[in-house]
């Protein structure tokens, strides 16, 4: 068979490889310079919260159900553990909140009393309230991956915020700024 | 651990310090007595992303959280809930994230479309390729 | 002295892949042809050296110097040798180095014996390799020196991850490396053929058995890697669409793609410009498979820690190459026709099938892997997991094995259906009989119920091409052929086995209590603690019986390394011939019992099993073809003799 019986591929198709290694190193170079967060946020900001009803998990605090959280007052609803080594890190920001008059409930995941009455007794204890949640259930009904979360909830029991990790010290304003706006 | 260490692990084996302590919640490691419930909740679990570890199902991880998840999935199973309500319920507050099966939606309908536009990809390269019968 | 050393060699293999480069490209122009006499000798002498500087690392390893930061940074003095040597492999910038030395290496190993092209061909082939060599080389010495001491030596070393610190994984990496890098050979071929438009049939002739090798220990890594997860991990699975995994099949997928096209390329002349592209597609895939593992940005559970500037790095280095050789491609191959037609009904269409279906399997894998990127930069994220991956895979891998049922008693370039119609009633009986068994066995699960159908006829059909022939006359590319395809069928079978048939058991028992778990009773008889080199455990002994035969013992244990302190789950396997019992000891109930996973898992181990017949056939295959063009060169040395004789 003579050469000029053989077919040849369309000039078009010799340029696809190329075109897909150039769509390829775009979208790379995207995330190169746009790194992907690891948070996984909670897609259940803007929603009522749901029901729950955690017994209490330190001496002198009580639990936490939905009907403490609605009852007119925003609030910071906090999601953390005592062998949560990066909790430690935000007592002093969450005792800011609580000396500058916002309410701070704590939810503590999957935690001894004793563990937690330790933590407590070095961090400073900012909660009016703790409910132990031993089964991770309330933390996965709000759409909460991780500790430490803490999520802003208005008087009826809506959440309005998350923020997710530690909170920072230049956190804090930010925080007390969307608790105020949940107050309105 | 900036560093370049090959760290296969974070998911696997949590490192101790970052653990909690309590004992593992009622049905984490515990099978459903009904085997054709626990097989529902065996094929949910398998598609269900851990939250806590990177790139595992929920059915892989020795995670707590994973634990707590399967706890949850298999005891809502157990009390009649269909797989794919839980799976609505997880999506609803996680996202698409959680799922390791991808939804068709207006924004990964690429995914489903892509056998398709790769075999028609093949057939127009090929269109002139083959002799014609008997030829 | 010796990280001196190591350094000195590794900056002067650099320099010789530049001379290489240069040479090798100068000999190109007219009246440069002189320089090319220099190239074959510093690729070789650039092979040593990168294998020298290599040497130099595993030696300061399995010393601890620990005034060496990669040692401090991954060793521990109280590790055994064994993964104080596989610590030198087992980090960021050890495999980094191994990867020039294996490109070192291979491009010398070509420069010595591959003598079949025109020698400009090889020119423009080594100048290729040295050019890939030295981005690599670039980024060791300037943004991963693997070499670099620390001012003040700590007292002791950081440690291996305890889950690296296990015999198959410290030969996991360098098995796979060897089959990404020696994919390198195939870039250089597809570059130097393109430069000097020599795609030919000699053009493949010259390039399968490099392909070939590199191929065999692409699937040896693939198949340990999949074992080693199997049964470090403690869970049972032993593929999890993970990208990692995902980044190690691209590259064989490629490469097996490309294995088959040569066949068309060298018998037929045919498929010229796509065998070419899949040259430069396999290795690739390798590269891409490697930035997506260095740079971070999948999340994975095998992640090297993130570091964003290396991704660039390696992101400018795959631009350079990958973007280079392809645009090289679209413009050279415009002037590479496709070569002869063919018959609907032969061989090679069979083998075109085969291609089309390998690189819609890669284009599935390589969308899927990537698509939560793209969601990411949208601001959605989105998993892509095993659901999406198993049947899309399925939609192609089926019907390619049905075809490799028939293909490969085809003719070339035209055959009838009718001619095999004979051959094809068994395996077409086993087909339409295992769908209706599997249905019944295996019900509702219509991917593995396609497998157990499938694998048995698969494995018949793949024995065919041997039929009628005096089995002692069939040479070895052929039994290469039929073993690798008949360790498709084997492993087929257990993958579909392991997901139809597998037991869960996941329990709480005091000791002395008795456990179910398919035709096995296993009871848990003691605990006794138990320590190693760098880990103290928690050791079980399992009294598994099957069906009331004579219990074997097994010992699972519950590990914690304190150099990071880590724990680990170390699985015990009972492998019988027609299964594997999988166990694992988990942690204490408060009520003092404790929890026990195990798993019975019929034919599993067929899984791995054929992924070494797999590997078994590319070997025959390999020898096979070293084998022919050895005694044609003797042969041809022998009529040159003669010649010589005559003349004399």
């Amino acid at each position: 068979m003579s050469e000029s019986a053989t077919p040849k591929t369309s000039r078009w198709a010799l340029w696809l490889p190329l075109a897909f290694f150039g769509a390829f190193v775009g979208l790379v170079a995207w995330n190169l310079i746009h790194p992907a967060s690891s948070d996984v946020p909670s897609r259940f900001v803007g929603q009522p919260l749901p029901q729950f009803d955690l017994p209490a998990a330190a001496e002198g605090r009580p639990g936490l159900s939905r009907a403490d959280m609605a009852n007119g007052k925003p609030k910071l609803l906090n999601v953390f553990a005592s062998w949560c080594v990066p909790c430690a890190a935000e007592s002093a920001q969450l005792a800011q909140l609580a000396a500058a008059g916002v309410e701070v409930d704590g939810i503590a995941i999957r935690d001894h009393k004793a563990d937690l009455a330790v933590f407590l007794q070095r961090n400073g204890n900012p909660y009016a309230r703790i409910g132990s949640d031993d089964v991770s259930a309330v933390q996965l009904a709000i759409g909460s991956s991780g500790v430490p979360e803490s999520f802003v909830i208005d008087g009826k029991g809506v959440i309005r915020h998350q923020h997710i990790g530690v909170i920072m010290p230049d956190d804090v304003p930010k925080l007390l700024a969307k608790l105020q706006d949940a107050g309105r | 651990m900036k560093r370049l260490l090959l760290i296969l692990a974070m998911a696997f084996a949590m490192p101790v310090l970052a653990d909690d302590s309590m004992p593992p919640a009622p049905y984490a490691y515990r099978q459903l007595e009904n085997p054709a419930q626990e097989e529902k909740a065996q094929a949910l679990m398998v598609t269900i992303r851990c939250l806590t570890c990177q790139s595992q199902s929920i059915a892989d991880s020795d995670a707590s959280m994973a634990g707590d998840m399967r706890n949850q999935i298999r005891q809502r199973i157990a009390a009649g809930e269909d797989p794919e309500a839980i799976r609505a319920w997880l999506i609803a507050r996680y996202g698409d994230y959680i799922t390791y099966t991808p939804r068709v939606t207006s924004i990964t309908w690429p995914l489903f479309a892509a056998p398709l536009l790769l075999l028609a990809l093949a057939a127009l390269l090929l269109r002139k390729r083959f002799r014609k019968g008997g030829e | 002295m010796i990280a001196e050393f190591g350094l000195a060699a590794l900056w002067l293999a650099a320099a010789l892949a530049l001379l290489q480069l240069l040479a090798g490209a100068l000999s190109l122009t007219s009246g440069g042809e002189g320089f090319g006499g220099v190239v074959r000798p510093v690729a070789i002498v650039q092979g040593i050296l990168s294998l020298a500087a290599f040497a130099a690392l595993v030696l300061v390893f399995s010393q601890t110097d620990l005034s060496v930061k990669l040692v401090v940074e991954n060793s521990h003095s109280a590790k055994p040798m064994l993964y104080k040597i596989a610590g030198a492999w087992g980090n960021h910038e050890g495999s980094m180095l191994l990867w020039v030395t294996i490109m070192g290496l291979a491009g010398g190993f070509v420069a010595l014996v591959e003598r079949r092209l025109p020698e400009k061909t090889m020119l423009a082939t080594l100048a290729g390799q040295a050019f890939v060599s030295l981005g690599f080389y670039a980024f060791l010495l300037f943004a991963s020196n693997p070499f670099a001491r620390l001012a003040t030596p700590p007292a002791e070393g950081n440690g291996l991850n305890p889950l690296l610190q296990d015999p198959g994984l410290a030969f996991h990496p360098p098995t796979l490396y060897i089959g990404y890098v020696g994919l390198s050979i195939a870039f250089s071929f597809a570059i130097g053929a393109l430069i000097t438009r020599e795609v030919s049939p000699a053009f493949a002739r010259a390039m399968r058995p490099w392909v070939l090798g590199a191929w065999i220990f692409l699937t040896l890594g693939i198949t340990a890697g999949s074992f080693w997860a199997y049964y470090e991990l403690g869970w049972g699975g032993w593929w999890f669409w993970d990208p990692v995994e995902n980044a190690s099949l691209m590259p064989w997928l490629a490469a097996t793609a490309l294995l088959h096209s040569c066949s068309v390329l060298a018998a037929r002349n045919a498929l010229r410009a796509w065998t070419v592209m899949l040259g430069v597609v396999a290795f690739s895939m390798s590269m891409v498979g490697t930035f997506l593992v260095r740079s971070g940005i999948l999340t994975s559970v095998h992640a090297f820690a993130v570091d964003p500037k290396r991704g660039s790095f390696i992101l400018v280095l795959l631009a350079i190459y990958i973007g280079g050789a392809l645009t090289l491609f679209a413009l050279r191959a415009a002037t590479v026709t496709e070569g002869e037609r063919f018959a609907v009904t032969s061989r090679e269409s069979g083998l075109v099938f085969n291609n089309v279906m390998l690189s819609s399997v890669l284009g599935i894998v390589l969308i899927g892997t990537l698509y939560p990127l793209l969601t990411e930069a949208m601001g959605e994220k989105v998993s892509v997991g095993p659901p999406y991956f198993n049947p899309m895979a399925a939609l192609f891998v089926v019907p390619m094995l049905l075809v490799l049922m028939v293909g490969p008693l085809l003719r070339w370039r035209q055959d009838n259906v009718g001619r095999i119609r004979k051959g094809l009633i068994v395996p077409a009986a086993l087909l339409v009989v295992g769908v209706m068994v599997a249905i019944v066995i295996a019900p509702g699960k219509v991917l593995p119920i396609l497998g157990l159908a499938l694998a048995p006829a698969l494995a018949v059909a793949s024995l065919l091409p041997l039929r009628g022939r005096e089995l002692r006359r069939v040479k070895l590319p052929l039994w290469g052929m039929v073993v690798a395809h008949f360790g498709i069928a084997v492993s087929l079978f257990g993958m579909a086995s392991d997901s139809a048939f597998t037991v869960e058991k996941l329990v709480a028992v005091p000791v002395g209590g008795t456990v179910d778990v398919g035709p096995w009773q296993v009871k848990l008889g003691s605990l006794e603690p138990v320590a190693g080199p760098n880990w103290t455990a928690l050791e079980a002994e399992l009294q598994a019986s099957y069906s009331g035969a004579t219990p074997t013992m097994l010992h699972p244990q519950s590990r914690s390394f304190w150099t990071p302190p880590q724990q680990t789950n170390e699985s015990a396997l009972l492998t019988r011939w027609n299964g594997q019992l999988y166990t694992v000891l988990g942690e204490q109930a408060e009520d003092g019992r404790w929890q026990l996973r195990l798993w019975w898992k019929p034919f599993v181990s067929l899984i791995w099993l054929g992924g070494a017949l797999i590997a078994l056939g590319g070997l025959l295959a390999l020898l096979g073809r070293v084998w022919s063009d050895l005694r044609r060169i003797i042969a041809r040395g022998k009529i040159a003799d003669r010649r010589e004789g005559m003349g004399r």
